[in-house]
């Protein structure tokens, strides 16, 4: 199929951006979205131009690297995706399609698609870990039984990737689909206790700090979301956070 | 220089705790003058950067990616092994050693697979402490699933994303740590030389890969972790960056390569498409236990489901030849990796590959729905259901097993598993091979350590499921933080290392020189059309099965493609700005000659082990007609290279490898 | 505790609260009001009644005034604040793929509600005031009965002004459609146990503003 790509070119975090028409030819349906840009970019390469950056790695669906917001949605038109993971199916021969970076004023462009997530970054720093040092004589993995159903739950919020989507599909650029997950999986066992209270104010107060938005509860977050989180966890983060504020 | 591998003397299960026991340490006033640069944040590189800070040491980390918790690791899917026993399976610290070398096809040291034997259960313990969340039966313990090529269940798992959990954990204590300022973090960075001082290793050139900038940083020690590198196949189940530059810097520096030529080549991942294809997809080697792997037996057959004239479904029982069950009745579908891959490959070396590009075999689930169908209508009390009552029943325990697994699929190929057979094809996964290191994880050049896949250590010359995760944490938990206090001991009055010296000034002038001849060479080939070829290359000659002549006509073509490579390469863009195409530029020109070393070692070593395969040497008679043959009385050692300029000119040191607990056996699977 | 207005789950919260309080407001404002339908006489007493007791005037209309301005308030300062996360927009952004337009728009729907409710004012809270507290005739009669039926028919007459209740109260359904959940969601009650408050939400946010346009309708048509 043949397609026209509208594209958000930047040079650096400083440049003003733009978008930018290309044209690419021949692309089968059964290519990733990230093929069909490699196919640009070797194009590109080839007349000498500056292909597009774009973050990628490992193009499984589950390193969270790729971000691309295309045609208006976070990973593209397919649910339970990454963009590594979108095909070309999805898309008709004569199609324009937009690709845009992930936007929020917490993401800046480092280049073209390249956006910086940081962010994230130091919000996992400022709580989202349990403090047990390595060695070679922890307790017994077994000593603490955990029930299969909060042991589920917090592998279900475990599984996100840190893509960044709930914050680029928000209207509000809210994270908290991000930090609820991140603070769910600790809540909901028993090791994470100790430190519950601490976390989720820390981690709640670095990403007020970021300069994320206000959830307003919409929820394009959870459709958005590759990993499926759901919006109880951030519910579950507000009774956290709640909690453990009015506990002082 | 001769080789010393350093293993503590004593009985096997002695030595890691006596060696533990009189190794030298560093005080806790002391270790905070002392710095550690770790480059690769994966499973062992996110493990020991947070253990070292722990302990005291400040570390210095660097990642390419734009956070540790993208590392590759976390695309291992199965799980992670350890001696836990909590099956009351008869498991334990030997079982696991013993499954380990012998699967490895006894070509791993003894005392090293043992010592990681012997950690795996704290690991487990280590994790459940850090809130990995692993899979729990009803009654809140751990749940163990069993993996291929063992008898007892052992590994411990999380849904289908173990490493991603383990990866999580691990990063989650490095995150505590660059919290309490102990872990400088450089993300997007990558290493691009190694610095030597007197001999000793005492820090690294890194770009930025946001501004460009070429920086130095120095330190007591340096440890990779880098990964393997399987991307030198350029399709590959490895991340798009995955690369070997790390590794292959420091063995141009003096560390040497060791078996580079041992490749894990997995049957089942998902074939590839066309040639615009960028990397290949794992499937859970779990599939194997319910689905059976075919092809046609009449080519007509072959040519007619290409043609789409016929659908796989169209095809009776009888027409259709299940080659693994015929050719290995004993194990079945359920053979080691190595096997399945090689016996795939020669079904469709043979013509009977059943897609467009001839390079793909069915694995059938119909029956096993089926199977459990029947079963289900039985518990059910259901009489005379009718096929499609026994197919819905069956479906919705495949469906539960490997659910997620057959969305994946469906969203790739656009078929439906359940209504028509998976296609699979093998595809490169995990190296075996890699840096040479003593038992205390150090290269050839002291103060240079080498953990997780980017060593050589433990696997001999195939791993096993399951234990690469172990092997990494092993290393970065468990093992280098102990054994590099002994070599710090001796640095606890060095003061910080100079980076304005003339050591810093000649790496950092080789780094630039090299990037400015990228962006000012102006060729007019892409990095990737170098790197595809190359890929081509090493897949047809040094792939699933390789012979002398393959071998030797590879290293010719290599090297070919690499003076190529350096006259004509393209990269647009400049040097002091974020520019993919020259990073990549840097890895493929590293890949190039890696690749030549690879199949040098694969010409010398002429016997046939684990995923290593030498057409000339095969069993010619008997029962084992046609599987490989391995030669233990000449090639029971470890290759390890050195490195003099050409990768041709590579000189080969021996590792002669003792096997003082476990009887060498040939492996049979018939 | 100190400065829970502070952080975006605190603002959420409050929010959240002062919505809950304002649901429980609207439902009580309903079932009087459905009295003026079916027995103006107990509609009569009841509108004395909330109109003279000294807890309702000096007590809860007080904090229903500040909650209404305390939410109108917030809503902006948080629409404000949202923006200014959002950065650079979107060339094309779809919206619709994944929210509602309800959910979307709630500054809107908010707006549009606090200009009907300046209106509503207008129209019934400041002659009240007047006649109790500027005139000083806290005896609710007229003409020897009560008034208020009288009065909410008269208010009815006009077509215009049922038209533009009846927009209103559109607007005020749109607004819950979204609000209920919401409301609940932040302040964390969402797990498998409140399933059921969704459906119930839904029949609120529709059934409330559908009665009260049937009641503006049935007084524009009968008085």
């Amino acid at each position: 199929m043949n397609l026209t790509l509208k594209i958000w070119r930047q040079k650096d975090s400083k440049a003003k951006g733009q978008m930018v028409d290309y044209k690419v030819t021949d692309i089968s349906e059964h290519m990733s979205f990230l093929e069909m840009m490699d196919v640009l970019n070797e194009q590109l390469v080839n007349s000498g131009e500056e292909p597009v950056a774009f973050d990628h790695d490992c193009r499984e669906g589950i390193c969270g690297m790729c971000s691309m917001y295309i045609n208006g949605e976070a990973h593209g038109p397919d649910r339970g995706v990454t963009t590594c993971q979108l095909h070309m199916r999805m898309f008709n021969d004569g199609d324009t399609i937009t690709i845009e970076p992930f936007r929020a004023a917490a993401f800046p462009v480092i280049k073209d698609l390249v956006v910086d997530r940081m962010a994230f970054e130091r919000i996992q720093q400022a709580g989202g870990y349990i403090s047990v040092n390595t060695s070679g004589n922890t307790q017994d993995a077994n000593s603490i039984p955990i029930s299969k159903h909060a042991a589920d739950e917090a592998m279900d919020a475990a599984t996100c990737i840190g893509c960044g989507a709930c914050v680029a599909s928000c209207k509000n650029s809210s994270a908290m689909l991000f930090v609820g997950a991140k603070v769910s999986q600790y809540a909901l066992l028993p090791q994470g206790q100790v430190e519950a209270a601490d976390r989720v104010r820390n981690m709640v107060a670095q990403m007020d700090l970021e300069g994320f938005g206000n959830c307003t509860n919409t929820g394009a977050c959870e459709v958005e979301c590759p990993k499926g989180i759901s919006l109880e966890n951030i519910a579950r983060m507000n009774r956290e956070y709640l909690s453990a504020t009015l506990k002082g | 220089m001769a080789l010393d591998s350093k293993v503590p003397k004593g009985p096997i299960k002695d030595k890691w705790t006596d060696y533990k026991n009189k190794i030298d340490l560093v005080n806790p006033a002391n270790k905070r003058h002392i710095d550690v640069i770790v480059v690769g944040t994966g499973l062992a590189g996110g493990s020991a950067a947070a253990t070292l800070a722990e302990l005291g040491y400040n570390v210095k980390a660097f990642a390419y990616q734009d956070s540790p918790r993208r590392a590759h690791s976390i695309a291992a899917q199965g799980g992670i092994n350890a001696a836990k026993n909590y099956q009351g399976d008869g498991d334990s610290t030997y079982r696991l050693f013993y499954d380990t070398v012998k699967g490895g096809d006894y070509r791993s040291r003894e005392a090293n697979v043992y010592r990681l034997a012997e950690v795996s259960a704290n690991i487990i313990d280590q994790c459940v402490a850090q809130g990995v969340p692993f899979a729990r039966d009803y009654g809140g313990l751990l749940d163990n699933r069993s993996f291929g090529g063992v008898l007892v269940s052992r590994t411990f798992y999380a849904k289908g994303q173990t490493g991603q959990q383990l990866l999580l954990g691990a990063y989650s204590a490095m995150n505590r740590q660059i919290a309490r300022g102990k872990i400088e973090m450089f993300n997007r960075h990558e290493m691009l030389d190694v610095v030597i001082v007197d001999g000793k290793a005492r820090g690294i050139i890194a770009r930025n890969l946001i501004t460009g900038e070429v920086e130095r940083h120095s330190a007591h020690a340096v440890v990779v972790g880098s990964g393997g590198y399987g991307n030198v196949y350029f399709l590959s189940t490895n991340a798009m960056g995955s690369n070997a530059t790390a590794a292959w810097k420091i063995h141009k520096k003096g560390a040497y390569f060791a078996n580079p030529c041992y490749t894990q080549i997995h049957p089942t991942c998902i074939p590839r498409s066309g040639d615009y294809q960028s990397k290949l997809t794992l499937m859970s080697e779990s599939l194997r236990n319910d689905g059976r792997i075919w092809v046609p037996k009449n080519l007509e057959d072959v040519i007619a489901i290409r043609e789409g004239r016929k659908k796989p479904t169209d095809l009776s029982e009888d027409e259709r030849d299940y080659y693994l069950e015929r050719r290995y009745p004993a194990f079945g579908n359920l053979v080691p990796r190595d096997v399945a891959s090689r016996a795939a490959k020669e079904r469709c070396d043979a013509g009977y590959g059943v897609n467009q590009t001839g390079e793909a075999v069915y694995l059938d689930f119909a029956s096993a729905i089926e199977r459990y169908g029947k079963e289900q209508a039985k518990i059910h009390n259901i009489s005379n259901p009718t096929a499609d009552k026994i197919y819905e029943l069956g479906q919705a325990i495949v469906e539960a097993k490997y659910g997620n697994l057959f969305q994946m699929y469906e969203k790739i190929v656009d078929q439906d598993p359940y209504k028509t057979p998976m296609m699979i094809y093998p595809a490169v996964h995990y190296t075996m091979g890699g840096i040479w290191v003593d038992y205390n994880l150090m290269t050839t050049i002291p103060g240079c350590y080498c953990i997780g896949e980017a060593n050589f250590s433990d696997h001999g010359a195939n791993r096993l499921g399951a234990s690469a995760l172990m092997q990494g944490l092993a290393d970065g938990y468990f093992v280098l933080p102990y054994t590099i206090g002994d070599y710090l001991s001796g640095d606890i009055r060095t003061g910080k290392i100079p980076t304005d010296t003339k050591e810093f000034d000649d790496a950092e002038k080789e780094v630039t020189d090299r990037i400015n001849f990228f962006v000012n060479n102006k060729g007019s080939k892409s990095v990737d059309y170098f790197h595809k070829k190359l890929g081509k290359v090493m897949w047809d000659k040094a792939g699933m099965s390789r012979n002398a002549q393959g071998l030797t006509e590879a290293m010719a073509e290599i090297k070919a493609i690499r003076e190529e490579f350096w006259k004509d390469v393209s990269v647009p863009g400049t040097a002091d700005e974020m520019n993919p195409e020259l990073e990549k530029a840097g890895r493929v020109a590293d890949f190039l000659e890696l690749g030549e070393l690879f199949a040098k070692d694969a010409l010398m070593r002429a016997e046939s082990c684990g995923g290593h395969f030498r057409e000339e040497s095969a069993e010619l008679d008997g029962p084992q007609k046609g599987e490989a043959k391995r030669n233990d009385e000449d090639f029971a050692f470890v290759a390890a290279w050195e490195y003099k300029g050409e990768p041709a000119d590579a000189v080969l040191h021996k590792e002669q490898l003792e096997f003082k607990d476990i009887e060498l056996k040939q492996r049979s699977y018939k | 505790m100190s400065g829970i207005l502070n952080s975006s789950i605190g603002r959420k919260f409050a929010m959240a609260l002062s919505a809950l309080f304002l649901m429980i407001f609207v439902l009580q404002h309903f079932v009087i009001n459905l009295f003026s339908v079916l027995s103006p006489d107990t509609f009569n007493e009841i509108s004395h009644f909330m109109g003279t007791f000294w807890v309702i005037q000096y007590v809860i209309q007080p904090i229903l005034i500040i909650g209404v301005i305390f939410h109108f308030v917030m809503g902006f300062v948080l629409e404000i604040k949202n923006n200014k996360a959002n950065g650079v927009k979107y060339a094309k952004n779809n919206g619709a793929a994944n929210s509602t337009w309800m959910s979307r728009n709630m500054i809107w729907s908010g707006g549009f509600i606090l200009a009907f409710l300046i209106i509503h004012f207008i129209d019934f809270w400041i002659p009240e005031i007047n006649t109790k507290y500027i005139v000083g005739d806290m005896s609710g009669m007229y003409n020897g009965e009560f008034r208020y039926f009288h009065e909410l028919q008269e208010k009815f007459v006009p077509i215009w002004r049922v038209a533009l209740y009846c927009v209103g109260f559109v607007f005020l359904a749109l607004h819950l459609l979204h609000g209920f959940d919401s409301a609940f969601q932040s302040v964390g009650a969402n797990n498998k146990y409140t399933k059921g408050l969704k459906g119930f939400g839904k029949a609120y946010a529709i059934i409330i503003p559908v009665g009260f346009i049937f009641i503006a309708l049935f007084h524009h048509f009968n008085h």
